[in-house]
């Protein structure tokens, strides 16, 4: 079995993809449309679940693999190499596993598109998509992965305009293509001055001749890394297109691009800052923690604002994002100042974050979207009362609540614990500046924590409890097989928070093989740092006895106690549903202390049943909205600058055919200089 | 032996943390010119609710039932890993960031608990304790961890004994941090000037708004879990931050000579309480975030102060 894994399994993975892919378009032009979703959807599926066995082999088994293919593409040799290392397989699995959730989601899905959209061509580009993330992980040179790179934004376009009668999701889809390729620009030039210094695509040589570029270009390329890469992972300001591109996706869509394909960002991030350039010096650790510190405070506090569910999980993946960023940040900081225990144990932590939130994000994106499917509304203000119509996505959801606000002893904690502890270190340990900077990450950090809490008990108290504010005719429970999908990956986020000693040694093995100077692993990174210890199964186990034993001795004490069942008191008034608390209510007192941060704007339209008067309210709507800053401060003004310059730059073109000639005879006579010169 | 206090400290806690209770509002009462309830009367309230019928609303779902066995579990399972009398090496839960997390676990259901009525007070309980908690959540978790820098230890069994070695001259960062975990213990504990434990007036109560739809039993789950919650946040504020008087060996001399100063410390602390709210008026609610906020820089001067 590990044989053929070997061997064969990555061939396998893409057979699946590809086949997918073929089989939807096949279908789909032949009119089946339901049979080319769910077919497509299969062969995703069996990819996803190959491609998890091959990683595993990787990660347990055979080690690093190298995979060529001698087809030149008309390119040249060398193109098709691939190159799977730990940190290559660690991805891949987080891919496959959220990849198998969401697939299986996906199958019940389709009906809701049934008769409305063709369906051929979007089995076409979500199985195209999944090829393509695993591309761009396994890539062993720089021509490939750029290759991939932009096949996985082009597909993911096509799967974000899917429902493409909404104008707004047209739009959505232009502005994510927009910030994509403008940072896969910054992408090709930091690609092509690697290449002018290293003369090799291959990731390997780069890796070789990266210590022998010079300072002043390496900081160049990083530069240009970080800022291309920052644009896929939504990293604030570039963050813009996560709340528009993410909702307008199908539900499982937005759980693979937020649990996954903005990770394959973080993935890059980690070759170029710590693979190519390791010890990339200690401001570039400590810029990637400035970012990530405003990065996760501004997403939570995006998020609180929100009331459209998926656009509150996008901002959500900003946060953690920047969670992420902030074990990156610490561990190139400590890489470059040698401690490279610490610095190993940081990107554990990142690692770790990685996983997790891939994990829960794609939890809460499914069963959020379960949710939209039986209401057909994402406005959170409209729901209302679900738990009792969907008991078990709700129980999901609140696990992948729990989990996403840091609570113990879900899988959350433990990455959020991890961090922590390696900016702890950082503040004992390091310089004065960097100990500030790290001080800052912590406290953004703690701060992030409770606010996801109060984000989250918003989203769950809106959605699923108290009273229906509107009625949901028609809402169901999830399909069967998206249950499975969401209780596998509700599963994993317990597993990967009580189990985490075990796991915690796997991750630290993928970032130990990064490390250029061999360092001992650390026999369980949960008490490595400062003698310090967490025991996860314990930590469970006592809240299990204490919430036990509270209910034994309660139905000793009180169990034969009559319950009465009656009307919630609300001060003798009728009871309806506009006494319950409204999401955007329940975030106004936190966006109120944070309004020099946010510039909320609200906005009140009062109807009186008496209009002299005034005293007896007939109508009254509030709208609570917050300036969008970064349209209005950052990109409206860079806007306006193309379309200005733009404008100056039209005025060649006159419409004369004399003048065309003129540029033509002018432009040869250069080239000619230039040649000949 | 460990093991046997360990056990012994999940009784006790919820066994005392009444009295605690009773001893602020007596000293209240004395300091209002009142004789006031006696000290045992949480006690009896506590008595005749475990003995009432229920009153559920059909609105709520499994979450309302749920909740304050969580909330009381989670306070359990922090009882056994906080030091009162001595300090074990055997908790746990001891870690500073595990104790901060699962009592906002506990918090995360009481609030959600809050919503799941569908009443108008609920809800705004519920809002106003998560914004409460989740701007306290930095001042209490800078403050431990200024503790736990000089302690060099993490969890809270140890840190008594490695900050009580130290001289009394270098504690300034720590009693900084004090600071800053006190005002984050009347926050987190729905006290003065944050919040009013003794109202129901909707305009004021946090954690009473949220708790208003529970009767019988399950009401005496969630005021004990408070009281609970209370008495640990005053454990780990008189034995961390004022780290003497603790039992060196399990003899029962030194434990009940540390029994005597933890109790004498514990009414320091809930003088302290009560005077405060004898003495002052509750905040209004855009007012308590400048309170938290100075919690957050206290004790990010504190470890500055320690690091730098």
């Amino acid at each position: 079995m590990i044989d053929f894994l070997t061997q064969f399994g990555f061939f396998t993975t893409f057979a699946c993809f590809l086949g997918g892919a073929a089989i939807a378009l096949a279908y789909g032009a032949w009119g089946a449309d339901h049979e080319s979703w769910i077919l497509s959807h299969f062969f995703a599926l069996s990819g996803c679940v190959v491609g998890l066995l091959f990683a595993g082999t990787v990660l347990f088994s055979s080690g690093p693999l190298s995979v060529h293919l001698p087809i030149t593409l008309g390119i040249g040799p060398d193109i098709l190499t691939f190159h799977i290392d730990n940190l290559a397989a660690f991805f891949l699995a987080a891919i496959s596993v959220v990849g198998i959730a969401a697939s299986l989601f996906g199958i019940g899905y389709g009906k809701h598109f049934l008769g409305t959209y063709r369906l051929g061509g979007f089995g076409f580009f979500y199985n195209v998509f999944l090829a393509s993330m695993v591309v761009v992980v396994t890539a062993g040179n720089g021509f490939l992965f750029l290759l991939a790179w932009e096949a996985m934004a082009i597909a993911s376009y096509f799967l974000v305009i899917f429902e493409r009668r909404e104008a707004k999701n047209i739009s959505a889809g232009m502005l994510y293509l927009l910030i994509s390729q403008l940072g896969a620009g910054f992408l090709f030039a930091a690609f092509l001055i690697l290449f002018r210094y290293t003369g090799s695509w291959d990731f390997e040589a780069i890796r070789l001749g990266a210590a022998g570029i010079p300072l002043i270009a390496q900081n160049i390329i990083l530069a240009l890394a970080l800022i291309g890469f920052s644009s896929k992972a939504g990293v604030i300001p570039l963050h813009i297109w996560l709340p528009e591109a993410h909702p307008a996706a199908p539900s499982h869509v937005s759980a693979l691009m937020s649990g996954v394909m903005i990770k394959t960002a973080i993935f890059m991030l980690i070759r170029f800052f710590i693979d190519f350039f390791p010890g990339a010096g200690l401001s570039w650790g400590l810029i990637i923690i400035a970012l990530a510190a405003v990065s996760c405070l501004l997403g939570v506090l995006y998020a609180l604002s929100e009331h459209d569910i998926k656009r509150l999980l996008a901002f959500h993946s900003v946060e953690n994002i920047g969670i992420i960023l902030l074990g990156l940040g610490a561990s190139i900081s400590f890489f470059s100042l040698g401690y490279n225990v610490l610095a190993t144990l940081a990107l554990v932590a990142a690692l770790y974050h990685t996983i997790n939130h891939a994990l829960f994000k794609a939890l809460l994106f499914l069963s959020a979207g379960s949710v939209v499917a039986a209401t057909r509304t994402r406005n959170m203000e409209e729901y209302g009362g679900l738990i009792k119509i969907m008991p078990y996505t709700a129980f999901f959801f609140l696990i992948g609540a729990i989990a996403i606000s840091g609570l113990p002893p879900f899988n959350g904690f433990v990455s959020e614990w991890m961090t922590f502890q390696s900016l702890f270190a950082g503040i004992m340990m390091l310089p004065v500046i960097a100990k500030i900077v790290f001080l800052i990450g912590a406290s953004s950090l703690a701060f992030t924590g409770g606010l996801a809490a109060a984000c989250f008990v918003k989203a769950f108290g809106a959605i699923f409890l108290a009273r229906p504010r509107h009625e949901h005719r028609g809402a169901h429970e999830s399909s069967f097989l998206g249950l499975v999908g969401m209780g596998l990956l509700a599963l994993l986020c317990a597993v990967f928070g009580i189990a985490a000693g075990a796991i915690a040694p796997v991750v630290a093995r993928v970032a130990e093989s990064l490390s250029i100077i061999p360092i001992e692993i650390p026999a369980a990174p949960l008490q490595a740092l400062g003698g310090t210890s967490i025991a996860m199964p314990s930590v469970a186990l006592v809240a299990m006895i204490g919430i036990a034993l509270t209910g034994a001795v309660v139905w000793i004490v009180a169990g034969r106690r009559k319950i009465v069942v009656s009307r919630t008191w609300d001060c003798g008034a009728p009871l309806t549903p506009r006494m319950e608390i409204t999401a955007t209510g329940f975030s106004r007192s936190i966006i109120m202390v944070f309004r020099g941060l946010l510039r909320p704007s609200v906005q009140t339209d009062v109807e009186f049943h008496d209009s002299q008067t005034r005293y007896f309210t007939k109508r009254k709507e509030v709208q609570l909205s917050l300036t969008d800053m970064y349209y209005a401060y950052l990109y409206r003004p860079a806007i306006t600058l193309v379309e200005h310059s733009s404008r100056h730059a039209r005025r060649i073109q006159t419409g004369n055919l004399s003048t065309y000639l003129l540029y033509m005879f002018l432009t040869t006579i250069t080239l000619l200089f230039w040649a000949l010169r | 032996m460990e093991t046997v206090f360990y056990t012994l400290q999940w009784i006790a806690v919820p066994l005392l943390s009444p009295g605690v209770l009773g001893l602020i509002r007596k000293i209240k009462a004395y300091m209002q010119g009142r004789r006031g309830a006696s000290i045992v009367q949480p006690y009896r309230d506590l008595a005749k609710l475990f003995k009432k019928d229920e009153v559920v609303s059909p609105d709520n779902s499994w979450i309302f039932s749920a909740a304050p066995y969580i909330v009381f579990g989670t306070t359990l399972a922090l009882a056994g890993s906080v030091p009162l009398v001595a300090a074990f090496p055997f908790a746990p839960t001891g870690d500073i960031l595990i104790f901060v997390y699962l009592l906002a676990a506990g918090t995360f259901f009481l609030a959600l608990a809050g919503m799941d009525t569908g009443g108008g007070f609920g809800g705004f309980g519920s809002s106003r304790e998560m914004m409460i908690a989740a701007l306290s959540e930095g001042g209490l978790i800078l403050a431990l961890v200024a503790a736990s820098f000089l302690a060099g230890a993490n969890n809270l069994a140890i840190m008594p004994d490695a900050l009580s070695a130290i001289p009394l001259s270098e504690l300034l960062p720590l009693f900084l941090a004090a600071g800053a975990f006190f005002i984050s213990l009347l926050s987190e504990n729905a006290r003065y000037p944050v919040d009013n434990p003794a109202t129901h007036l909707e305009l004021t109560m946090v954690h009473e708004a949220m708790i208003l739809e529970y009767s019988g039993p399950k009401l005496a789950l969630m005021e004990w879990a408070a009281s609970n919650k209370l008495l640990i946040f005053i454990a780990v504020f008189v034995n961390i931050f004022f780290p003497w008087g603790l039992a060196s060996s399990l003899a029962p001399a030194a434990l009940s000579l540390a029994l005597g100063i933890f109790l004498l410390k514990a009414c320091a602390a809930a003088f302290a309480i009560a005077f405060i709210e004898s003495t002052m008026a509750k905040f209004r609610i855009f007012r308590v975030p400048d309170l938290l906020f100075t919690s957050f820089v206290l004790s990010a001067i504190a470890i500055l102060l320690i690091v730098l």
